[in-house]
């Protein structure tokens, strides 16, 4: 395909951000068209964060996503309920099943309910991670870019005193990937 | 032939425009005067305001800037950031500095700008015709205070010498005046002061002149002296402010 | 160099330092604030200053004092801080001298939204200080663009001695692309001989704003027309996308210009013959493109972010009121791919 949209959505603090950038700059790394575009508001935490992410071989007319989205991530139920209708016919939800339950039908059966909170509490002791585990998912699920661009991507955006950081969010990202592999396996 | 006086090389042969009695042109002077004196004309960059000094850069013999009403201190802040080694100097009336202006002059003051302000203080707005200034004394009338300020309606005049000398960023302030002889002498000395400091970069310094206005205030130039000297002054004492030089700071 | 991922703002920042620009004063708005925090803590690394003013109104004449010391300066705010800067802007124009001011527009009026707009068109492109005066005005529509346009600000502005703003929205400001910095200058510029420094052993400088004398202040003002005209010739720059056989012509800028794009390919899908002239600039406004393809295009399609601001230039380009079609979003909404291609098909009808 040529043009993918992926819309990140949760609150602030939960990295839907962060998630969308790195999706960002591996898609960069590979050389494709991409942009990144987020909502702003004026609450710093707590409020509603989403961006959207555009990654196409061609020059990116909109950066906005009004629909036919490849791909949401809702991270939290507020960002499911707003979002869900933006996803294209066959398209991919990834949510956090922690904070997330989809109620009714959707627009796709696609759905992979990722307890991404869960998983990072039990593997780094603390929820921060589970947006790289629903990264994890993403990739797994709906491709975008290769797994080899998102490491690339992690040591471009973690650098220097970063770097520590690396691996666990390699790790983050495993869980979520080989999750994401069972869950349709 | 000895030369007993010479004009100062620092003003220009313009002729000003100044009215008669009127505190501009000897300050002016003063402050021509003391940049010749220390060799710093060369180096010397003047922001004039907009008021009756409006044209105070044909006056002086330097470089020179017409700022926006009230934004000399802002504008200057910009050439001095720029020109880090030489003198910049402001010189503002009391509708430009202490109305229009009283957010720029404040906080040029607080940052500690490395440049001289040159305030004149004559109560009134001259350059638009005898207008109420922050200034203005109470019960002094002006062209929108026709029967003189009323601080029921008008409120109080600012004392602005006082007010930045709460500041941190100031390294000198001192009121002047130039009613007298000996009041002329003090003030040399105080602008002299104030640009020594400017060059050892200490920080903002700030020289208040209670001046006068014989045009607006409907008086002849003797009587304007007398006013500055029995009614300006009691309310805008003169003396030094601030000055981190001295012994133990001020 | 390579590409990097970054914000607009930040971008921006990063274009200023490579164009040589060392200096900036602003003040914090949304969605602005990531330019000057980018740039208080780069411009330091290169020997240059950061100021935080005390107002947009401050920042503006301390820009003036740094142009007229002879510095590249920068200044940057969103619309209700570009408003307070006009007084100094005037001045700026008044004094000749150069300066870039970026504004990320958001929508009006008053405080407004912080959400994106494009109805800072009039103040920007028309003026938003008294007298007789233009400002080049460039509009990016990606964040390469906004760094490329940002460099050649510089060069413009130094060259013509004249403010340039540059015009974006909200979005651009808060978005990220890759993006690379290749500065090249587009003019041998001369020393600038007329800047404050002291006069030394020369002449003094003087930088003026007022002229008393009527007949010197026109004077003043017909030599900035002069100028103007020279920038006029010289300068129009546009964006011709899908012309070739078009009978219908958008006409819209910076970031509704791609979402026009988009809607583009969707009627071209379904057979309509209709591209895009977009302005990089919007002062000079590129009558040239008009000129060149006014023979073929029966209508234009003006698409804001604004209630048609942009209008009466595109009436006066194409010298034809009736052939002009507007449709407009305004207060903060970003126009949807859809609703402008609903809006074009209504006035296309059938005509494929």
């Amino acid at each position: 395909m040529s043009t993918q949209k992926i819309c990140c959505a949760g609150f602030g603090g939960q990295g839907a951000l962060s998630l969308g950038k790195i999706l960002a700059y591996a898609a960069m790394l590979e050389g494709k068209e991409v942009s990144w575009c987020p909502s702003y508001g004026p609450e710093m935490r707590g409020g509603t964060a989403n961006c959207h992410v555009i990654v196409s071989d061609e020059a990116i007319g909109s950066p906005v996503i009004a629909e036919n989205a490849a791909c949401l991530i809702a991270m939290n139920q507020p960002s499911l309920d707003k979002f869900q209708d933006i996803i294209a016919d066959g398209g991919v939800i990834v949510l956090n099943s922690d904070l997330a339950q989809l109620h009714g039908s959707a627009k796709t059966d696609k759905i992979y309910a990722v307890p991404a909170n869960t998983m990072a509490q039990n593997a780094f002791g603390s929820a921060k991670l589970a947006n790289i585990i629903l990264l994890g998912a993403v990739v797994q699920s709906v491709g975008v870019v290769r797994t080899e661009s998102i490491e690339e991507a992690f040591a471009q955006v973690f650098g220097g005193a970063k770097e520590k950081f690396i691996p666990d969010n390699k790790k983050a990202f495993a869980l979520g990937y080989t999750f994401a592999k069972g869950e349709h396996a | 032939m000895a030369v007993v006086f010479e004009k100062t090389k620092a003003l220009t042969d313009l002729k000003m425009h100044y009215c008669p009695g009127c505190a501009h042109g000897i300050v002016h002077r003063l402050l021509a005067e003391c940049l010749e004196e220390s060799g710093d004309v060369k180096d010397a960059i003047v922001a004039v305001p907009v008021g009756c000094a409006v044209f105070a850069n044909k006056y002086f013999n330097f470089d020179g800037i017409q700022c926006a009403h009230g934004r000399a201190p802002a504008t200057a802040t910009g050439v001095k950031r720029v020109q880090k080694d030489k003198i910049v100097i402001t010189y503002q009336g009391d509708g430009d500095l202490a109305s229009i202006g009283t957010c720029e002059i404040v906080h040029a003051a607080a940052r500690g700008e490395k440049i001289t302000t040159i305030f004149i203080n004559n109560g009134i707005y001259g350059m638009t015709g005898g207008q109420m200034a922050p200034t203005t004394l109470p019960g002094m009338k002006a062209t929108t205070a026709k029967n003189g300020r009323d601080p029921a309606v008008n409120g109080f005049p600012l004392r602005v010498s006082e007010m930045l000398a709460t500041l941190d960023g100031p390294a000198y302030i001192e009121r002047v005046s130039v009613s007298t002889p000996a009041q002329v002498t003090q003030a040399k000395k105080a602008i002299q002061k104030a640009l020594e400091i400017q060059k050892k970069g200490l920080g903002f310094t700030f020289i208040e002149v209670v001046s006068s206005c014989p045009t607006n205030w409907g008086m002849t130039p003797v009587k304007a002296m007398e006013f500055v000297r029995e009614k300006m002054i009691p309310y805008y004492p003169l003396g030094v402010y601030k000055d981190i030089t001295a012994e133990g700071g001020k | 160099m390579a590409k990097v991922l970054m914000k607009g703002n930040e971008a921006i920042g990063k274009a200023a330092i490579e164009a040589g620009c060392r200096y900036f004063f602003g003040y914090p708005i949304t969605p602005q604030s990531e330019l000057p925090e980018y740039l208080s803590s780069e411009l330091p690394k290169v020997g240059g200053m950061f100021v935080q003013a005390e107002s947009e109104v401050s920042a503006i004449n301390m820009v003036y004092g740094a142009a007229a010391a002879g510095a590249r300066v920068l200044t940057s705010s969103s619309s209700p801080g570009i408003a307070l800067k006009q007084e100094g802007i005037g001045y700026i124009t008044n004094a000749s001298l150069p300066a870039v001011i970026v504004n990320m527009m958001r929508g009006g009026p008053g405080l407004g939204t912080i959400q994106p707009g494009q109805a800072d068109y009039h103040m920007t492109v028309k003026g938003g200080s008294n007298g007789d005066y233009q400002n080049i005005v460039v509009a990016p529509a990606s964040v390469q663009e906004a760094v490329d346009m940002v460099m050649e600000a510089f060069d413009l502005a130094d060259h013509y001695r004249v403010p340039v703003i540059v015009l974006a929205d909200g979005l651009i400001g808060q978005m990220m692309e890759p993006v690379e910095f290749h500065y090249v200058p587009k003019w041998d510029l001369p020393e600038k001989d007329w800047a404050l420094r002291g006069k030394g052993d020369g002449e003094k400088h003087m930088v003026e704003n007022l002229v008393m004398e009527a007949r010197e202040c026109e004077e003043w003002n017909l030599a900035h027309y002069r100028v103007y005209r020279k920038i006029e010739e010289q300068e129009q720059d546009w964006e011709e996308y899908k012309l070739e056989d078009a009978e219908y012509a958008f006409v819209a800028y910076g970031t509704v210009s791609r979402i026009v794009k988009s809607a583009i390919s969707q009627l071209r899908e379904e057979g309509y013959k209709i591209g895009l002239i977009r302005p990089k600039k919007l002062w000079p406004f590129p009558q040239k493109a008009f000129d060149r393809w006014d023979g073929q295009i029966k209508k234009y399609l003006d698409v804001e972010m604004s209630m048609g601001q942009m209008v009466q230039d595109v009436a006066y380009a194409c010298n034809d009121k009736h052939k002009i079609e507007f449709y407009g979003r305004t207060g903060g909404i970003v126009p949807g791919v859809e609703e402008i291609v609903v809006f074009a098909k209504k006035i296309m009808g059938g005509d494929k």
